[in-house]
């Protein structure tokens, strides 16, 4: 009896090594600007090339500025040092004769939004990148994880990675949500419950009947944020849903697509396999969260008191008092004390079309709050961006008075120049609250588009409906 | 590193940092993931800690305002090989350069009671040895290192960390200490199989072909 994880691990195993690591096929690399450049000059040094030519894909995303209008090109980019990684990309490609959805591509994007709209990512893939949050591929019944520019290098080399087994854990969420309650917060909680180091060392599988009913774009939202839990593999079983939107997506023909099928189905976890650790979530209780802390596991229920030290237990006590400090939160007993300055849409956790629709839901007909100085919405790839305009949610946007950007990872990292200024208070969909992660000294709360949305609106955190 | 008679050991002053998750964007910021080289970060480990002003790559430690109450701001941290934090160690994202500035400061070691995943893998691949150590023998090293500036000697072969005659052993898989002992290079040992992952690439073609499209 077989998990979805060990029926992955199996069918991409090459060989069992003597140090007891096993070496696994590699069937797709996502290649971005920032960890490769250090890969493709070690490659270059031994003198190889890659091992399978067709299994890597390439697009800037993290450095590249949102504001480029039409007719931009890689050597536009004003900030000199990310202008040289982002040409460092265009010529390691052409070298070597990778493809590349470039910065002039209109389906260049976020790495993950673009991998799994444009079809290179089909269930029961192994993929790799160098980013943590490629977990996000797991969503679509995919064993992906994020690794170092020495491993970017090595699968590069060998089409392998050379990896130990993890440890199986099943997280299952049962029930039907809220209204204004969607897939960031209800991962959000599971963070909140388990930690930032809960998941590390499993590949955690996702299941129950929300998931069940969940769209594409939820789940990846899930197994992106699996990272933030510890687990760099997060993955849920492939159904009718994941299929239709594989076909929606995909440049294979019918015959092929057909054939693939028969094996997707057979991706699930067999009925009485054994899962190292399991828990069990009720979405029905879950309230719309935001972080308050510096770490992704320091989040309430929007409307319940921020932490303070003498409620924290005595190992606590210092990471709470720190995140505290660091956040600006004096005698602001609730998060709708606090007041905002910057309000950020976007990244690979929620940037998709779905994430857009929400947001604009709230939006509508409404003004951002005299206190938000600037709220962006960045989409998540050039398609995202087309089909949002489309539909005019892009007009939704900046009727309200948003600035509607061009694809990238903007504001959740910051390497580009959309970043915090120091001691600015935002409300991010992305993925991190770490320290300076949007800007030295900026401060980071996490939240769904639907809560960032309103937020911009209400210019504090508040009840959406 | 230096051997002597019984292995490989790495002696030097703990600098400690006590935090829980340490995160990969506070060992190294965004800003500096622009490097397009492997070498030279060792003037931004803990930009945001270490200095009270705002980096950018290029900018040499000389050019900054540094937080002289930071540990590795003083003497003798400043040389520190070992350093000793807490829970969930460079947990976040994937960035080899957490690793790299690490090393490049001179950091041989990391002491901590658990690692993020992917920068545990990293540290092997540059030489830089993760050590978890259950929560009490964590203790035990905060206390000491408070009290007194802590100098602690770790034999690699032994799995040993020897101070002032205590003697912490800790484990770690051999192929991984073996990676820093011996300075082993991944793509030679992979090669050596190279024919099974052809035969394996080959059936894989046959088998699923719509992931070679």
């Amino acid at each position: 009896m077989k998990t979805l994880y060990d029926k992955l691990w199996e069918e991409h195993h090459v060989t069992q090594l003597d140090s007891g690591e096993s070496l696994l096929y590699i069937d797709r690399h996502y290649l971005h600007e920032v960890t490769s450049p250090q890969a493709f000059e070690g490659l270059s040094k031994k003198n190889l090339k890659p091992w399978r030519l067709d299994a890597n894909i390439a697009t800037p995303d993290h450095n590249v500025p949102t504001t480029r209008g039409n007719n931009f090109t890689s050597d536009l980019i004003n900030d000199e040092i990310s202008k040289i990684q982002v040409v460092e990309l265009d010529k390691n490609c052409n070298k070597f004769g990778i493809k590349q959805f470039d910065i002039q591509s209109n389906k260049q994007g976020i790495v993950h939004v673009i991998g799994p709209e444009l079809g290179y990512t089909l269930p029961g893939m192994t993929i790799v990148c160098g980013d943590s949050h490629t977990s996000t591929h797991g969503a679509l019944g995919c064993l992906a994880m994020g690794i170092g520019t020495s491993e970017v290098e090595h699968v590069l080399a060998t089409q392998c990675l050379k990896v130990s087994k993890l440890k199986n854990m099943n997280v299952r969420f049962e029930g039907v949500p809220h209204e204004n309650v969607s897939s960031k917060d209800i991962v959000l909680y599971l963070i909140g419950k388990i930690g930032t180091a809960g998941g590390t060392g499993y590949a955690i599988e996702f299941s129950g009947s929300y998931i069940d009913k969940l769209s594409v774009e939820g789940r990846m939202t899930i197994c992106n944020m699996a990272i933030e839990a510890g687990a760099k593999v997060g993955l849920i079983a492939p159904d009718e849903t994941t299929i239709d939107y594989v076909k929606k997506n995909s440049f294979l023909d019918k015959e092929l697509l057909n054939q693939a099928k028969q094996y997707w189905k057979s991706l699930r976890t067999d009925d009485k396999a054994v899962f190292d650790n399991e828990i069990e979530i009720d979405v029905s209780k879950i309230k719309p969260q935001v972080t308050w802390g510096t770490s992704p596991e320091m989040v309430v229920n929007f409307d319940d008191p921020i932490p303070t030290i003498i409620d924290s237990n005595e190992e606590n006590q210092k990471n709470v008092e720190l995140a505290r400090s660091y956040m600006g939160i004096q005698n602001e007993s609730k998060l709708s004390d606090l007041v905002f300055d910057k309000v950020f849409i976007g990244s690979c956790t929620n940037s998709r079309i779905e994430d857009l629709r929400q947001a604009a839901e709230i939006v509508k007909g409404k003004t951002i709050a005299e206190n938000i100085s600037e709220a962006i919405v960045v989409p998540g790839s050039g398609l995202v961006k087309e089909q949002a305009e489309n539909e005019g949610l892009d007009k939704v946007f900046t009727d309200a008075g948003f600035i509607w950007r061009d694809p990238g990872c903007s504001m959740c990292l910051g390497m580009n120049p959309d970043q915090l200024k120091p001691h600015e208070r935002c409300a991010s969909t992305s993925n991190r609250n770490f320290e300076g992660r949007q800007g030295y000294l900026g401060r980071t709360h996490l939240m769904s588009p639907i809560m960032a949305a309103f937020t911009a609106i209400n210019g504090t955190v508040g009840d959406p409906s | 590193m230096k051997s002597n008679s019984e292995g490989l050991i790495i002696d030097g002053v703990v600098a400690h940092i006590d935090r829980d998750n340490i995160d990969t964007d506070q060992i190294i910021p965004t800003e500096y993931l622009k490097s397009i080289k492997k070498f030279g970060f060792e003037d931004y480990l803990f930009d945001g800690w270490r200095y009270k002003d705002d980096g950018k790559l290029g900018v040499t430690k000389e050019e900054r305002i540094i937080d002289e109450s930071f540990i590795l701001n003083k003497e003798p941290y400043n040389e520190s090989k070992i350093l000793l934090s807490r829970d969930n160690f460079g947990c976040g994202s994937s960035r080899e350069h957490a690793v790299w500035a690490l090393r490049d400061f001179g950091i041989k070691a990391v002491i901590a009671s658990s690692f993020g995943d992917i920068f545990y893998n990293n540290s092997f691949k540059n030489g830089l040895l993760p050590i978890i150590l259950g929560k009490n023998e964590i203790e035990f090293l905060f206390s000491e290192s408070k009290q007194n500036v802590l100098e602690l000697s770790i034999d690699l072969e032994k799995k040993e960390i020897i101070y002032n005659q205590k003697c912490i052993t800790f484990a770690v898989e051999k192929h991984l200490i073996d990676r820093i002992i011996f300075g082993l290079d991944d793509i030679d040992i992979t090669f050596k199989d190279k024919d099974k992952i052809i035969d394996f690439e080959k059936n894989r073609i046959s088998t699923r072909p719509w992931i070679f499209k």
